[in-house]
């Protein structure tokens, strides 16, 4: 894998809309990966606030249907590989819920790459770099979320 | 509404006063679970404190601008910024101002919780405060560290990290960690160098150690070894008085031929099942145990004399038989015979040649123990890569190309050939040997290692030295990429094989062909110091393979919850600063299975690992955090969605006012939280991690602070 380019950042002008993207992560891998990539200065683009709980076991879908009906354009919940689990199987369990919160954002026509669950390991910071910048570069790409519009 | 509310709290206070016992001046702080939006929200008063770590933070973000917008958010009744929060001074404005400004809640915008929340959280407590109220904002290692060119994007995230901190700090409730005892036992898995060192010096400090080894003998892949660089100690020699301490140790409970089977429980309490391999031999102490005077495996060797099946020895690598009952050499330690079920033919001669000392037993089946632990060791160790992948080479293909690990028994006195080193094709004296350097590590084809295992260079140079010294006029020929000799008198020792006329050639082994009339190798490298191709003919040809974790690493890491880098070494808690600890509390990592360390470097983190792992056994108690689930009674259902979600079977369902409710157990509850994702009733309530507190750190991010 490679790491991201030098500053991925794509430039705005003042005024310009910046994609809100929550991510919740896993306290033992995927936040343990992020702060790897910090101490690696691997630089990605700065749109994804980040929430920690201890396993992506936690995450309830209604935390990422919060999310979106709070207006945000994009949510990653992203946790260890599977049989890494630092509670053996909570991603599994939190994976077939996100399976299910996918399902339901395309039945009322939300678009679901707006919402993605990735694996990252704690020894994984280039990789962390590169899922965060893809992640912003598909929500970019898919605009600000109708849900902003409706709240409006 | 408000009333059942109420319930809810008066109820969980109950039930927290009755399982288990705070200090009693914490009793009158204590809360129950906070509903949704309740009061605690105006009452909030929180302090925020930014950090400039030096130029870490304050190089890649407006400080001033952060700390003006953190006075706008809801709540704060305080902000400050310091250039290093985690001084003693920084800790102290902390301090200072939980007191004066009578802070309900802390939050601290500096590097990562991972890094730095003990240090704040005992700040807080210092302060007067509850530890628990206490949340970190990472601005450092997900925000100025990986936006450092982006000035405007980072104090924009700093700013809405801080938001959403500061709307969990409203919320956060006193938690009281839980005490518990440590169980006076410690286990160490794997019984190479590394696992008996820690053994030693765990039983030394007093402490009941056992110690599981997976194949019949103690000893590792260090007693493989004929000489140790740089000082060519005889490996042997060295290691098998600290074999027999291991065996003597009247602390160390010695498990050879047993694997770890299951793992329960926590730091202080692990029950770990242990499965002992049937091995149809049975000891004198369990000869006596059965009554038999004078009975069980005294190592005489009777039986192997007599039994009829051959089988390759896997401590020779192969390169000499064993027997199917046997022992790999005459130093194992303990002095016992094992059958290898797999190829034993069951002709009962064994039994027969043992007579009255009745040692086997060819029905043995696989038995299991349950032993109880307060620490973890593990020190797995490694295995050499199968480097016939790198076909370009040959191993396995022609006769004549050995590993290292082959050529150390080649040479060994104790090996195949008594230590007179042979070409295996015709037995005879090698006069030119190549030794290949690197061989699949620092290899980024995708068939090799990435990484260096460290110590080849170091032992090429050793085995280079041995056919000097072994063969007269035999020139060792090295083709390296660069030779590492970082250690203590290494780069010394690498001196002195020049001088004793090791060719050194650098560059990297690109083919070797062998001549299939006399079995000559010619192996074909890029001389990058002259810049031309070598083709050089040799007798024989060793590969210094790269190492990996031993192939069961990754079975026993998972029942210790412990994690992997992507290469498949176990990962430490910390690199620098905790390179023994991993992130499972009470387990603690050894030797290589951490990362390729020579012998020195395998023994000082064994007794690092050691020295740790004793830390709580001491000490007789440990705090665990209070992340545990509740169940909020009134809004539960009974419907047991959570019970057969539970990992660690801390859930059940109980029979309370003629209704079903789920109960946990908090012993259990390693606080994961998968209950309370699930819960369809919103019943459970996960401390530090509560429904309403993460909601209000996605509003705070989405709506801006308004909850």
């Amino acid at each position: 894998m490679s790491a991201p380019p030098e500053n991925p950042a794509p430039k705005r002008e003042p005024g310009e809309w910046k994609p809100q993207i929550l991510g919740i992560l896993c306290n033992w891998c995927s936040y343990a990966g992020a702060d790897l990539a910090g101490g690696g200065r691997i630089q990605y683009p700065p749109d994804v606030r980040v929430i920690r709980v201890m396993c992506t076991g936690r995450v309830d879908a209604l935390f990422v249907l919060k999310a979106f009906a709070d207006g945000a354009d994009g949510v990653l919940v992203s946790g260890c590989h599977f049989g890494d689990c630092h509670y053996l199987e909570g991603n599994f369990k939190g994976a077939k819920r996100m399976f299910m919160v996918k399902r339901l954002m395309k039945s009322i026509g939300l678009d679901d790459r707006r919402f993605r669950m990735t694996f990252v390991s704690a020894s994984e910071g280039a990789k962390w770099g590169a899922v965060i910048t893809d992640v912003v570069k598909t929500i970019n790409e898919l605009g600000p979320s109708p849900i902003k519009e409706l709240n409006k | 509404m408000a009333e059942k509310k109420k319930t809810t709290a008066k109820k969980t206070e109950a039930k927290k006063e009755t399982k288990h016992e705070a200090p009693a001046k914490q009793e009158t702080k204590k809360q129950a679970p906070a509903p949704v939006g309740s009061t605690t929200k105006q009452e909030a008063r929180i302090g925020v404190f930014i950090c400039h770590c030096g130029t870490n933070i304050a190089g890649s973000m407006d400080i001033p601008a952060v700390q003006e917008y953190a006075k706008t958010i809801p709540n704060v009744a305080y902000v400050d910024n310091y250039k290093y929060m985690c001084s003693m001074p920084g800790q102290g404005v902390i301090n200072k101002a939980i007191k004066e400004q009578k802070l309900t809640g802390v939050v601290v915008a500096a590097c990562s919780p991972r890094l730095h929340e003990p240090t704040f959280r005992t700040a807080t407590k210092e302060g007067g405060l509850n530890p628990f109220r206490f949340e970190m904002a990472n601005i450092r290692e997900q925000n100025s560290w990986v936006h450092m060119h982006d000035q405007e994007g980072s104090t924009e995230k700093a700013k809405d990290a801080i938001r959403i901190a500061v709307a969990k700090a409203s919320l956060l409730q006193d938690l009281f960690p839980k005490a518990v005892q440590v169980e006076h036992a410690a286990m160490v898995v794997g019984a190479g160098v590394a696992g008996m060192q820690a053994a030693l010096d765990l039983a030394n400090a007093g402490i009941k150690t056992y110690l599981v080894e997976s194949t019949p003998s103690i000893g590792g892949r260090m007693s493989q070894l004929d000489k140790t660089f740089p000082t060519l100690d005889c490996s042997q020699c060295i290691l098998t008085p600290k074999m027999v301490d291991v065996g003597r140790a009247p602390n160390i409970e010695l498990m050879t031929y047993s694997e770890v089977d299951a793992v329960e429980g926590y730091i202080g309490n692990f029950d770990v099942t242990i499965r002992k391999k049937a091995r149809g031999v049975i000891t004198m102490a369990e000869g006596e145990a059965r009554g038999i005077v004078g009975g069980g495996c005294n190592g005489c060797g009777d039986c192997e004399v007599v039994c009829p099946v051959v089988k390759p020895n896997e401590f020779e690598v192969g390169m000499k038989p064993r027997k199917a009952i046997y022992i790999n050499h005459p130093q194992v330690v303990p002095l016992l015979y094992t059958i290898d079920f797999n190829s034993c033919i069951k002709c009962g001669l064994c039994v027969t040649s043992c007579g009255e000392k009745k040692a086997i037993d060819l029905e043995a089946k696989d038995e299991f123990v349950k032993v109880k632990v307060g620490t973890a060791i593990l020190a797995t160790g490694f295995d050499i890569f199968p480097v016939e992948k790198k076909t370009e080479w040959g191993y396995k293909k022609y006769e004549n190309v050995v590993t290292s690990l082959e050529f150390e028994r080649l040479i060994c006195a104790s090996g195949p050939t008594g230590g007179h080193l042979i070409r295996p094709s015709d037995g005879e004296t090698p006069k030119k040997v190549a030794f290949v350097l690197c061989a699949g590590s620092r290899d980024n084809t995708g068939n090799g290692k990435p990484y260096c295992s460290r110590f080849c260079c170091m032992y090429s140079l050793k085995h280079a030295h041995q056919i000097i010294e072994k063969i007269p006029g035999c020139i060792p020929y090295l083709f390296y990429m660069d030779i590492r000799s970082f250690g203590k008198m290494y780069e010394e020792f690498y001196y002195r094989i020049q001088d004793e006329g090791g060719k050194f050639i650098r560059g990297r082994v690109a083919n070797i062909l062998e001549d299939p009339a006399t079995k000559n190798l010619h192996v074909y490298a890029d001389d990058t110091l002259l810049n031309r191709p070598v083709d050089m003919e040799v007798d024989l040809v060793v590969l210094a393979a790269a190492v990996q974790p031993m192939e069961d690493t990754n079975r026993t890491r998972k029942l210790f919850g412990v994690s992997c880098s992507m290469d498949g070494w176990l990962l430490e808690a910390h690199p620098k600063l905790n390179p023994c600890g991993t992130t499972t509390a009470g387990v603690f990592l050894a030797g290589v299975c951490q990362g390729p360390k020579d012998i020195p470097d395998t023994v000082a983190s064994a007794e690092g690992a050691a020295s740790a792992a004793s830390i709580p056994i001491h000490k007789g108690e440990v705090e665990l955090e209070p992340y545990f689930a509740m169940c909020i009674e009134e809004r539960c259902a009974g419907c047991g969605m959570c019970v057969n979600l539970c990992p660690f079977s801390a859930l059940a369902l109980v029979e309370k006012e003629g209704r079903k409710v789920m109960q946990v157990t908090e012993a259990k509850c390693k606080g994961c939280g998968t209950c309370g994702g699930f819960c369809p009733g919103g019943a459970i309530w996960m401390n530090h991690f509560a429904t309403p507190q993460i909601v209000a750190q996605i509003d705070a991010f989405l709506l801006g602070g308004e909850q």
